[in-house]
């Protein structure tokens, strides 16, 4: 007990970058360490039988509770939350004002004759009042267009300009003030007083912007839906891949529709889980000592002392790897063992408490002579039969620190409300989901960098690579060009399937 | 015992004289052929070559008149009293062993252990 109590210290002060709990203290005080480190681990054992208090920020059995690196990122946060704002109102603020010069720009054009010279103004005949309603038309389907196409809530803030819409923003102003500066010469100047021609003038720019419009909603959402490219998203932790279809599009752009796809698709991140395989090879080179009997600064330099070293303890371990893959064996197959032990335990549990459970319908409601308890309180009755069950599962495999006592509370309410069996309770238990499916504290979705090497709103192209960081793991992109298909066709006459039997046929003579 | 179509065929062959046995009304051979160029050649188990239409004996009946005449299962028949037995149907091989104006069928057969036989022996010189 006392030796695994020296060597789990130890790979903690290995291992120090993937857990924080307050079992940092065992590394401060090395020569007392495994007392100490006994205690607080008997200390957070006592605790963690103790549901109420097991919540992620105050026993630390979670990787994400009050570290460094969390710190950083809570003042991040709030940078980065004013930083996109300002983006963002900058962005809302222009997109306004074009769309109401848009918008105004022809009723302009069309007021301005009678406010400026009505008197000389020619009378406006039929042809051209019908004019006037196609205006108003065409105008408000502009108007509705616009509104569905831009005016929706951004669904990500992406490192630099989105191309197109900067592209499609300037045609529209150069559109419109080459519009005016006609306007302006040809008839403000020169006081025109044809208005049927004035507002033919108006009814062709709005024709005009509305085949901008067409325009913007080919660049925008049509162009990229045809599938042209294949990208493979790795996890650098855990080596969970997942491929995507997309068609052409920048690579920030990329970059965004695979992290919408990352959230439902990817199993939760679990640094639990990795800790095992590091301590592993931790315990290779733990034991090897590398003495230096050439004394420093011989004829090598740094640089040769480093590799003969690091090629002495390779060696090493190469010798001692004829155990260890055993080692691995039995011991994956014992945690197998427990966890399927565990959970068939779980399992009858949950079924027992369930069944303690009835649905009052509504005639009965009437006539109550027990209390009658909403979702809720009702969760709450049959959790502590489950709980003890539930708390072995998942401290087993490694999941305690995603679920709190409040959620499970929660699921199970939701639960018993949705006439759900067992079974269907226990699936978010028993297989680790998406992302999504657990708390806000988890999703992490204002730390993505984007590493690239290419521009990052350059087109994406066959073989190009880029990574998406977030704070504990990456996600490695890659890119193949979908083949280009060639189908050929054969065609078969349905009056062509013939078939002849062949005998082989005995005779006795 | 390869067959090269458009070419002659050569065998080491065996003359066998069969006395048909009178059973009632009947003359009987005791064996039973297979094969012909109506039927299917793959299905042949004693060919060499599945491809290979001849007539085969499939079945030798125990203490019949071909058996003691030395005729054995596997062979294949290359003439019957003159007649060739390798282009034939199936009825017309049956036809030309089954005549009854005839009381002996002279075959010449041939299998793959003549070959041997007559290699070994000419090895042997």
């Amino acid at each position: 007990m006392f030796l695994r109590e020296r060597s789990r210290d130890r790979h903690k002060s290995l291992s120090k970058e993937s857990s924080r709990s307050e079992k940092s203290v065992t590394i401060n005080a090395p020569p007392e360490g495994p007392l100490l480190g006994n205690q607080s681990v008997r200390g957070e054992e006592v605790q963690d039988d103790n549901w109420g208090e097991t919540t992620t920020a105050v026993t630390g059995t979670s990787e994400h509770s009050l570290s460094q690196e969390d710190i950083v990122c809570i003042s991040k946060d709030l940078d980065d939350s004013v930083g996109l704002d300002c983006k963002h109102y900058l962005n809302v603020a222009l997109s306004v004002i074009l769309g109401l010069v848009v918008l105004l720009t022809p009723l302009a054009f069309l007021i301005l004759p009678h406010l400026l010279w009505p008197d000389r103004l020619r009378a406006c005949g039929t042809a051209c009042e019908g004019l006037f309603i196609s205006v108003a038309f065409k105008l408000l389907i502009l108007l509705l267009a616009v509104w569905a196409l831009f005016f929706r809530p951004p669904r990500a803030g992406l490192p630099r300009i989105f191309i197109f819409q900067a592209l499609l923003a300037t045609l529209v102003l150069l559109f419109v003030l080459s519009y005016w500066l006609f306007y302006g010469v040809r008839i403000l100047d020169s006081q025109d007083e044809d208005y049927q021609g004035i507002v033919q003038y108006a009814v062709s720019l709005v024709d005009a912007l509305l085949f901008i419009h067409y325009l913007a909603v080919v660049l925008l959402e049509l162009r990229q839906l045809q599938p042209f490219f294949s990208l493979c998203v790795t996890r650098s932790t855990d080596g969970a891949t997942q491929h995507y279809n997309l068609g052409q599009l920048s690579i920030q752009r990329a970059a965004v529709v695979i992290l919408e796809n990352y959230y439902k698709d990817f199993p939760v991140h679990n640094p639990a889980i990795l800790t095992a395989s590091k301590s592993r090879t931790t315990k290779h080179l733990a034991g090897l000592k590398v003495y230096n009997v050439d004394g420093p600064g011989g004829n090598n330099g740094a640089a040769g002392i480093a590799q003969s070293q690091s090629r002495a303890m390779i060696a090493a371990a190469a010798r001692r790897r004829d155990s260890s893959h055993n080692e691995l064996y039995y011991e994956e197959a014992e945690h197998e063992r427990r966890v399927r032990k565990r959970r068939a335990r779980l399992v009858v549990a949950v079924e027992e408490a369930f069944t303690h459970i009835h649905r009052m319908q509504e005639a009965e409601q009437k006539k109550a002579s027990v209390d009658v308890m909403d979702p809720r309180e009702a969760a709450q009755a049959i959790f502590p039969s489950m709980a003890r069950a539930l708390q072995k599962y998942l401290r087993t495999t490694r999941q305690q620190h995603l679920h709190s006592m409040e959620s499970i509370q929660q699921h199970l309410a939701f639960c018993i409300t949705n006439n759900m069996t067992p079974k269907a309770f226990l699936e978010s238990y028993l297989t680790t989901g998406p992302t999504l499916q657990y708390g806000k504290d988890r999703w992490l979705a204002r730390h993505w960098t984007l590493v690239s090497e290419a521009s990052v709103t350059s087109g994406l192209k066959d073989g190009t690579i880029f990574l998406l960081k977030c704070i504990d793991f990456n996600l490695v992109v890659t890119t193949k060009k979908i083949p280009y298909i060639q189908l050929a066709e054969e065609f078969i006459d349905p009056k062509s399937h013939k078939f002849v039997l062949r005998l082989q046929s005995e005779t006795s003579v | 015992m390869s067959f090269i179509p458009g070419h002659p065929v050569t065998a080491v062959v065996q003359r066998i004289e069969i006395h048909k046995l009178r059973d009632g009304d009947n003359l009987i051979l005791g064996f039973s052929i297979g094969g012909g160029i109506d039927q299917d050649p793959g299905q042949n188990p004693f060919s060499e070559d599945k491809t290979d239409k001849g007539i085969y004996v499939t079945r030798v009946s125990k203490g019949g008149p071909a058996e003691v005449a030395g005729l054995r299962m596997g062979d294949k028949i290359m003439q019957v009293n003159g007649w060739d037995m390798t282009m034939v149907t199936h009825d017309q091989a049956r036809k030309k062993l089954t005549k009854k104006n005839e009381d002996v069928v002279r075959l010449l057969v041939t299998r793959k252990s003549l070959e041997t036989v007559v290699r070994q022996s000419m090895m042997q010189h």
